[in-house]
């Protein structure tokens, strides 16, 4: 059924985003903002109102209207009110609000093609209603004129209804037909087309059966299985892009000394761009002012910061950690290192194009197989009773019982009540086939930072330590936000330690915080600067006065549900890896942890890919969890593959599974039922199936009316949509 | 039989009246947010004046 259409889906979702935020910049030059907000604790009545309230109240907004469904509010306002107001004036009202990038939404917001699909299930639904009342009255016993009255009237509402509902279906087998093709809709349409013909043909002559009851109720099955395949995949799609929404592309650039927040998209080579503590950077440049240390690990997987000074190269994606930076931009946009390798991803073959989905290899059976028994039935009853009018009828309903209306719900029926299962319990499925690859996993390969690991460090050494320099360290961390001196406040904190009396305490971007502490001067912060010797651990140095330096000494905390991820798999029998780009030790250190017995340091993007590829070669399915730049090949290349929601957005973009929450629990249970939703849909093929070894005789052999073809049809898609919510 | 010649129009004028609104309910946005208007009917706001 998903054999045609599948949306491209861009390795750059900027670039996806970038026409919609173009479109809006053209309207919007003398019209209201649009401003949308993401409001993720809202949920009665009395939150809507006070939303609302708060909002329109606000100085320039003209209007505000909350959608509670997306848990999202839209803002029309003067183009001179910025979204930090709004947001500051809900927080004061007790409400967590996020700005929603609305060029990003734009995409989304007009479901066009669902609506489409809804408005041509419905007026087949009411046909389907209407005619079937007919049809009722003529099998209990409507004779002669009124049976041919109802017949007209049935012919009248079901010729409209077919032309204009069937439409999905004739585009579909036309495209498959005209480049020398057939797919799944080509004896859906030859079974429309012959019943018609066939019907009317019956009903001029004042035959007996007539076919417009079951060609408008096929129609109108296969378009609720239709649907419901959109409306799955429309929704996980919605819920990807609000995701990408909340990065909202704007830059504070220095004009003239002026500080001016632009798009991103609207920045130039040779802007300086300011970029403040936990901001990421937008372009690639060089550090003009400033020092600081930063945080790469989405681009490589190495956890240990790195130290910035002016002169020094950053790229695109990289997150500034502790002092504020200037950067004059060398690269833009899609000139960025960034989006060069997203790139490379989108050139890479993908293992999800590789896959045919289990509808799409039944197709290729079962659609030679009914033409080829139609066309029998026609020649041979042609043969038989030299009547072509009798072999029309027969191949008519050859065909439309053979019609796969289970066939048409039975992947939907059940990817949908999966895919909710697994919603619930944070997984976003993307793909319409990711559910099906997931089944056949048999080897998971992690990426470490970032993914099994938080991305926050945890102090490991604090009984090390006497009280004096506990109290002192807490003192210095105190005055930083740099994350380990706010992991060390914590753990000293939880252990009871106050902080030591200090005075003339200074943080120095990029080095560290020092005070003076009876006298002496006091310093926490990197290992030369303390005037210790750099170790191979993530490490804060202390040094008091003139004697030597102690370290404090940091590990990766793990994210919630990895060690359960973990252990889920292997107890599945699952082939575990964990492949890091960072260094061996602390990778060493991480499988050892978790009980992970292959792993590999230090791999390059494309070595993380060629090792996927290498264990396909093996014969393994491989499913791969990673967030990071450097995972998006890996991500492409496997069988199937799952990212954080804290993930890259290219690296969400290039996964079919996106894990909404931050715990990876999920994961090991999202395989189960992969499983049993295969297992319910090879099912559902075995019913539909035994449903035509039943009825298919019956029909060549002439014995099938109009009533048995409406039976067969509707209670073998209700054993199908049934057997759907049996999942487990 | 005669009933018929009244009975079917209406039924399908009735139907048809049906399938009328729902598209109209559709092309006018009313399925974007059940969840909010099931909570909406709940707020008392205009309920001693109508919406300015």
């Amino acid at each position: 059924m998903t054999a045609a259409i599948r949306p491209s889906i861009s390795a750059c979702p900027a670039c996806v985003a970038a026409p919609g935020a173009q479109a809006l910049a053209e309207q919007g030059g003398h019209k209201d903002a649009r401003i949308a907000l993401s409001l993720p604790t809202i949920h009665c009545s009395a939150c809507i109102s006070s939303v609302e309230r708060a909002l329109a109240e606000a100085p320039g907004v003209s209007s505000a209207r909350v959608n509670l469904t997306l848990k999202r509010a839209t803002i029309e306002a003067d183009p001179d009110v910025m979204p930090d107001q709004l947001i500051g004036l809900l927080k004061r009202a007790g409400f967590e609000a996020h700005e929603l990038d609305a060029g990003t939404l734009s995409v989304t917001q007009n479901d066009k093609v669902g609506r489409d699909l809804l408005m041509r299930m419905a007026v087949a639904g009411f046909a389907m209603m209407n005619v079937m009342l007919l049809s009722v009255a003529v099998w209990s016993g409507a004779t002669d004129a009124t049976r041919d009255l109802f017949h007209w009237i049935s012919a009248a509402i079901a010729l409209p209804t077919l032309a204009f509902s069937g439409v999905p279906f004739y585009k579909s087998a036309w495209s498959a037909l005209r480049v020398g093709r057939s797919n799944m809709d080509v004896p859906i349409v030859t079974a429309l087309l012959l019943a018609v013909v066939a019907s009317v043909w019956e009903t001029a002559l004042s035959g007996h059966h007539a076919y417009f009851d079951a060609a408008v109720a096929l129609v109108f099955f296969l378009l609720t299985g239709r649907y419901l395949d959109h409306r799955t995949r429309a929704i996980a799609r919605s819920a990807a892009q609000e995701l990408s929404a909340l990065e909202v592309p704007r830059a504070t650039t220095l004009r003239d000394g002026q500080e001016v927040p632009l798009p991103v998209a609207d920045l130039r080579i040779g802007d300086l761009v300011l970029v403040r503590p936990g901001g990421r950077m937008p372009v690639d440049g060089l550090i003009t002012e400033g020092r600081s240390e930063i945080d790469r690990s989405l681009l490589t997987g190495e956890t240990l910061p790195v130290f910035a000074e002016p002169g020094r190269v950053v790229s695109a994606g990289e997150v500034n950690l502790t002092g504020p930076l200037t950067i004059q931009a060398t690269a833009v946009g899609r000139e960025t290192s960034l989006h060069r390798m997203a790139d490379l991803v989108a050139i890479a073959e993908s293992g999800r194009s590789r896959y045919t989905s289990l509808a799409d290899s039944t197709a290729k059976y079962y659609t030679p197989g009914v033409l080829f028994l139609a066309a029998i039935s026609f020649v041979g009853w042609y043969l038989y009773s030299a009547d072509i009018r009798t072999a029309l009828n027969i191949a008519a309903a050859v065909l439309i019982i053979t019609c796969p209306c289970a066939l048409g719900l039975a992947v939907p029926a059940v990817t949908t009540a999966a895919s909710g299962k697994l919603f619930r319990r944070g997984m976003l499925i993307k793909d319409a086939t990711a559910l099906e690859r997931l089944a056949t996993v048999d080897t998971v390969v992690f990426d470490k930072t970032g993914t099994l690991t938080a991305g926050t460090p945890e102090l490991t050494n604090l009984s090390d330590h006497d009280t004096t320099a506990l109290q002192v360290a807490l003192a210095l961390a105190q005055g930083s936000s740099h994350p380990l001196s706010v992991s060390l406040t914590t753990a000293a904190r939880a252990a009871g330690i106050l902080p030591a009396k200090v005075s003339e305490l200074s943080e120095v971007p990029g080095y560290g915080t020092q005070a003076v502490w009876q006298g002496q001067v006091v310093r926490l912060g990197r290992a030369a600067w303390t005037g210790a010797t750099p170790g191979a651990d993530t490490a804060a140095w202390l040094s008091i006065g003139e004697a030597a330096p102690v370290a404090f000494t940091f590990t990766d905390r793990l994210r919630p549900g990895a060690a359960e991820a973990v252990q889920g798999l292997m107890e599945q029998g699952m082939r575990v890896l964990l492949i890091s780009g960072d260094t061996g030790p602390a990778v060493a250190a991480l499988a050892k942890r978790l009980g992970i017995t292959e792993w590999q340091a230090e791999a390059l993007p494309v070595e993380k890919s060629a090792k996927i590829t290498d264990l396909q070669a093996e014969g393994c399915h491989v499913l791969m969890v990673g967030d990071g730049l450097n995972d998006t090949a890996a991500l492409t290349a496997a069988d199937v593959s799952i990212s954080p929601a804290s993930a890259l957005d290219a690296a969400r973009v290039a996964s079919d599974i996106v894990l909404l929450g931050g715990d990876l629990s999920p994961i090991a249970e999202s395989l189960t039922t992969a499983r049993s939703a295969i297992l319910r849909i090879r099912e559902n093929f075995r019913i539909a199936t035994l449903y035509n070894v039943i009825a298919v005789p019956i029909a060549i052999a002439g014995f099938a009316t109009p009533l048995v073809a409406a039976l067969a049809m509707s209670s073998s898609s209700i054993t199908v949509s049934l057997n759907a919510l049996r999942l487990k | 039989m005669d009933v018929l010649t009244y009975l079917i129009p209406i039924s399908l004028v009735l139907g048809g009246a049906g399938l009328v609104g729902f598209i109209y309910t559709v092309r006018s946005n009313q399925y974007d947010d059940p969840e909010g208007d099931a909570h909406r009917i709940l707020n008392d706001d205009w309920d001693y004046h109508p919406k300015p």
